[in-house]
């Protein structure tokens, strides 16, 4: 079957079997390989679009289904790695992300819940994402990439980002090795 | 200023947040154009004999190029660990008997991936079904033996000939035993298992594969395909979470090469979820026997740890871990009489590996639910009965009674440092004021303590630093990451002794033609020994040049300083850049780093949960956590590491664990099915930092992959039974789920003194 749809404002167009997904079409035959295919049940969420605005898991959307849709993924956030969407930068800064196999679904799932809730709190980034699993980070450094995209302060939210020292007493270092989070 | 100890960000992460990451399967590399897709199709049963194969209407379905059986494959079956018992052995497709669910039969190629699964499913293949063993005890027994000509289900074991001491327990007021199940875990790595192969002009093999060790991958492929290792290039791209599940390769790897030769074209695999949480390798798996003993003022004198350890159908690193186990058996406690041994058993499930802490949680969690059991056999607060039986700082360095050599720990200012960030004395009184009251929410409070083991057994890793003339660096590792970083805390190393922006340093790994020696990132080692190497080599490389420049400034090496990536005479404006040195000869050094031994970071962790005891929901409220690796090279990454063990922790107290039925059906075979946290089931996490360093690498530097996950497991399942130990109840095992809660708190009230799975008996003497 022929589908058309515009991915990351280009238009494509290709001719597909009916069975196939779009996280396939995606992938295989326009080759944006950012987007990830984690499980097969649309329980991971690594394979997060938006499709029209909304975000879609792509392993459970077939590619006619989102004929003459508008797609974007992640490539379509940032063209440039030196200049990066705001919520990539975000999770950038913020250490919320390790091996990257969520994370472009991650960072769609944001997006998306970001432009329904501009300042969500610590519960509601939290619920807002619970159909997107990360396996690296506990999640703790995504929820604070979250919050400061959305422009909020993430210490005041997560009881602070950065370890503490010890109350009980001082930090030895290393000869020539600060331990303390510097620069 | 030091670039060390500071929170830089990754450099490898504009790319990863842009066009993403390239894993395995998202190579576009030319040698892959055209390649065939691989689709195996997998045992559906547990244990059964191979009665018939039939693949002809396969053969001849769109797309298919070949459909292969084990008939056809010319490699001798392998013993894929070496210390198992040797006829344990694994055939790539087996034609006469599977021996679990996920166990590859039959192999189709096909043009497009969708045709392997159409083809796949005309395979006809006609099973006689034998009695599965899934229990192991049953194993134990060898009543249903795996392989027959072997004549008994047990791998190996260690400790096994040593009988043990009858008299162990004799001295003590008080003795305690139990059975616990430290259950069987799935790494989950989002990314599943993926491997492309091809053959060169050259007869060279080239294999990309998702690995945590490219090095041993292409030394173990070589053997399996019996072939000389210089005849195989492996490439590991990005890959997507390992958690020890990744580390050397996996059997489809060599199938997919072995294919890749038959047919004489490129092939790709690339797994379903279902196919990983079949067929990749699971962790821990043992049936612990705990028995501690002590005297009624908190004195803990002995303790022994019996073990029946899971391999799965065919032994892998799994048959090894109990070893790490019964090493860190006593944990962080002075304890005068500690005996251990571990049986390593066959049964008719998916093989056992190394999963994040791979041995050293297993003993944790046995050592700390048993400080707990202790504790409330004679009434005193579990933090202070840790407490009492600690190693003392003044204690170090020691051998313990398990074999380790702890180098440095700290364990009594760690154990004191959550309890009061905690506000322990507050939480027991809220926790009172609840019981009191009767609410339906309960306060559990957990407090673990524990140590660990990293860089254990490869103690060296290979590193090269070269300049170039255009003043970049190029760093060579053997260690190689799966989100840990390396491509910027390398950088950082190489970046304090050159002076050059780590913008400037392109950090290379998992690639055996570009560093043939390397041992890979797994035991949380990269730091100590990958880190510590490539330190060393820019240290060294620094030499190589001021004795360059020495000749070139006619300056005494003495008098030269490197600084912002040029060779100066201290004092003066002479200098040379080190761009300036590589352009007249090359300037490179190759060094190696061997510790000669590994390091023992620890720790300690405060669980708050709260129990609805009418659900038996628990919910874990707070974690505050000391996971002291000694000094901290990057505080950003360091903390990220702690998350994530932390939050792998968590999961194996409340959530996770891989379930077969009786028949060796496995009930956890999707995402769907196997739970593990999102977001919104975690809280964020409070990190307590300590840092006592080592004395057996330079930087004083060690391990913290694993810690959080080797912490927090035995802090939140000790706060579940705690919430509900007023209750009754004085253990539950793993995981802690509402149903297991509710049963227990039942059992409790059903049969007061005794808890629900009390099975091996506890008493007082």
């Amino acid at each position: 079957m022929k589908v058309q749809m515009t991915v990351n404002g280009a238009d494509t167009s290709a001719d597909v079997e009916p069975r196939l997904l779009l996280a396939h079409y995606l992938r295989d035959t326009l080759g944006l390989k950012a987007t990830n295919v984690g499980c097969d049940t649309t329980s991971c969420g690594a394979c997060t679009v938006l499709v029209d605005g909304e975000s879609v898991k792509s392993c459970t959307m077939l590619a006619v289904q989102a004929d003459e849709a508008s797609v974007q993924t992640m490539e379509g956030l940032s063209p440039d790695p030196e200049s990066l969407h705001p919520v990539a930068a975000a999770f950038r800064e913020e250490h919320g992300l390790q091996c990257g196999f969520c994370t472009p679904g991650m960072v769609m799932a944001t997006v998306s819940l970001l432009a329904e809730n501009p300042t969500p709190s610590e519960r509601e980034v939290r619920e807002g994402l619970e159909g997107n699993l990360c396996r690296c980070t506990g999640y703790h450094n995504i929820v604070r990439a979250v919050l400061a995209a959305s422009g909020q302060d993430p210490d005041a939210v997560t009881g602070g980002g950065h370890a503490e020292e010890a109350p009980s007493g001082g930090v030895e270092a290393a000869p020539g090795f600060s331990t303390g989070s510097g620069a | 200023m030091s670039i060390m100890g500071t929170r830089v960000v990754r450099r490898e992460d504009p790319l990863f947040l842009s066009r993403g990451a390239t894993y395995t399967d998202d190579l576009t590399d030319e040698r892959l154009t055209g390649a065939l897709h691989l689709t195996l199709v997998r045992s559906p049963l547990a244990h059964a004999r191979i009665t018939s194969i039939d693949v002809e209407e396969a053969r001849s379905a769109p797309g298919v190029v070949a459909v292969v059986t084990g008939a056809e494959i010319d490699l001798a079956p392998a013993l894929l660990f070496p210390g198992a018992n040797k006829g344990m052995v694994r055939s790539w497709l087996p034609t006469d008997k599977v021996r679990f669910v996920g166990e590859p039969v039959v192999a189709v190629l096909t043009e497009e991936a969708y045709q392997g699964q159409d083809a796949a499913d005309l395979v006809e293949i006609d099973y006689d079904p034998l009695p599965a063993v899934v229990d192991l005890k049953a194993s134990a027994s060898d009543e249903v033996l795996l392989f027959e000509e072997v004549g008994t289900n047990t791998s190996n074991g260690f400790g096994l000939k040593d009988e043990f001491d009858e008299h162990l327990f004799d001295d003590c007021e008080v003795v305690v035993t139990r059975e616990i199940v430290n259950q069987r875990l799935a790494a989950a790595s989002l990314e599943t298992r993926a491997a492309s192969a091809v053959w060169g002009e050259d007869g060279r093999l080239t294999l990309w594969c998702s690995t945590q060790n490219a090095q041993a991958s292409r030394d173990e492929v070589a053997g399996w395909l019996g072939v000389d290792a210089a005849q195989v290039h492996v490439i590991t791209p990005d890959v997507g979470g390992g958690f020890g599940a990744k580390i050397g390769a996996d059997p489809e790897f060599a199938l997919v090469s072995w294919l890749a030769k038959h047919t004489g074209r490129a092939v790709r695999w690339n797994e379903t979820r279902s196919e990983n949480m079949t067929g990749m390798v699971q962790g821990r798996a043992q049936l612990q026997t705990v028995t501690i003993g002590g005297s009624r003022d908190g004195r803990v004198t002995a303790y022994r740890l019996d073990v029946l350890a899971d391999a799965g159908a065919y032994p892998r690193l799994g048959a090894v871990l109990p070893m790490f186990t019964r090493m860190m058996a006593p944990g962080v406690y002075d304890i005068e009489k500690v005996e251990s041994r571990a049986r390593v058993l066959v049964t008719t499930t998916t093989s056992t590996a190394a999963y994040r802490g791979a041995g050293r949680p297993e003993a944790t969690a046995a050592i700390e639910r048993a400080m707990d059991m202790f504790a409330a056999e004679i009434g005193m607060d579990p933090a202070e009965v840790r407490r009492r039986n600690l190693l003392k700082a003044e204690q170090f360095p020691l051998v313990t009674k398990g074999g380790a050599p702890y180098d440095s720990g700290e364990y009594e200012k760690a154990l004191d440092a959550v309890l009061e960030a905690s506000g322990y004395a507050d939480l027991r009184a809220e926790q009172k004021r609840r019981r009191d009251n009767g609410e339906v929410v309960q306060l559990g409070i957990g407090v673990s303590v524990f140590v660990e083991i990293t860089g254990g057994g490869a103690f060296s890793e290979d590193a090269s630093v070269e300049v170039h003339a255009d003043g970049s660096v190029t760093v060579l590792t053997g260690t190689s990451p799966h989100g840990q970083g390396h491509a910027t805390a390398w950088a950082m190393l190489a970046s304090e002794h050159l002076g050059i922006g780590i913008d400037r340093i392109t950090v290379k790994h998992g690639d055996t033609d570009l560093i043939p020696r390397g041992a890979g990132t797994m035991g949380s080692r990269s730091l100590q020994t990958g880190g510590i190497a490539v330190y060393q080599a820019a240290g060294e490389l620094v030499e190589l040049a001021k004795q360059r420049a020495a000749d070139l400034l006619e300056a005494n090496v003495d008098d030269l300083e490197v600084a912002d990536g040029s060779v100066n005479v201290r004092g003066t404006d002479k200098g040379v850049t080190l761009a300036a040195l590589a352009e007249k000869e090359r300037l490179q050094v190759d060094s190696n780093f061997d510790s000669g031994a590994p390091t023992f970071p620890f720790g300690a962790h405060v669980a708050v949960v709260e129990v609805d005891v009418e659900s038996g929901k628990a919910v874990v409220d707070r974690i505050i956590t000391v996971d002291d690796a000694g000094p901290v090279l990057n505080p950003l990454l360091c903390e990220g590491q702690r998350h994530g063990g932390i939050a792998q922790g968590i999961s194996q107290a409340l959530l996770e664990e891989v379930v077969y039925d009786a028949d060796g059906n496995p009930l956890t075979a999707t995402f769907a099915d196997y739970a593990f946290p999102s977001a919104a089931e975690l809280p964020s996490f409070t990190l307590l930092e300590m840092a006592t360093p080592t004395h057996v690498n330079p930087l004083g530097v060690k391990g913290i992959g694993e810690a959080g996950t080797i912490g927090a497991t035995p802090a939140v399942q000790s706060a579940v039974v705690d919430a509900v130990s007023h209750l009754g109840v004085r253990h539950i095992d793993m995981p802690t789920s509402p149903l297991r809660v509710w049963e227990a708190i039942n059992a409790a009230a059903a049969s007061p003194g005794e808890s629900r799975t009390d099975t091996a008996g506890e008493g007082t003497k």
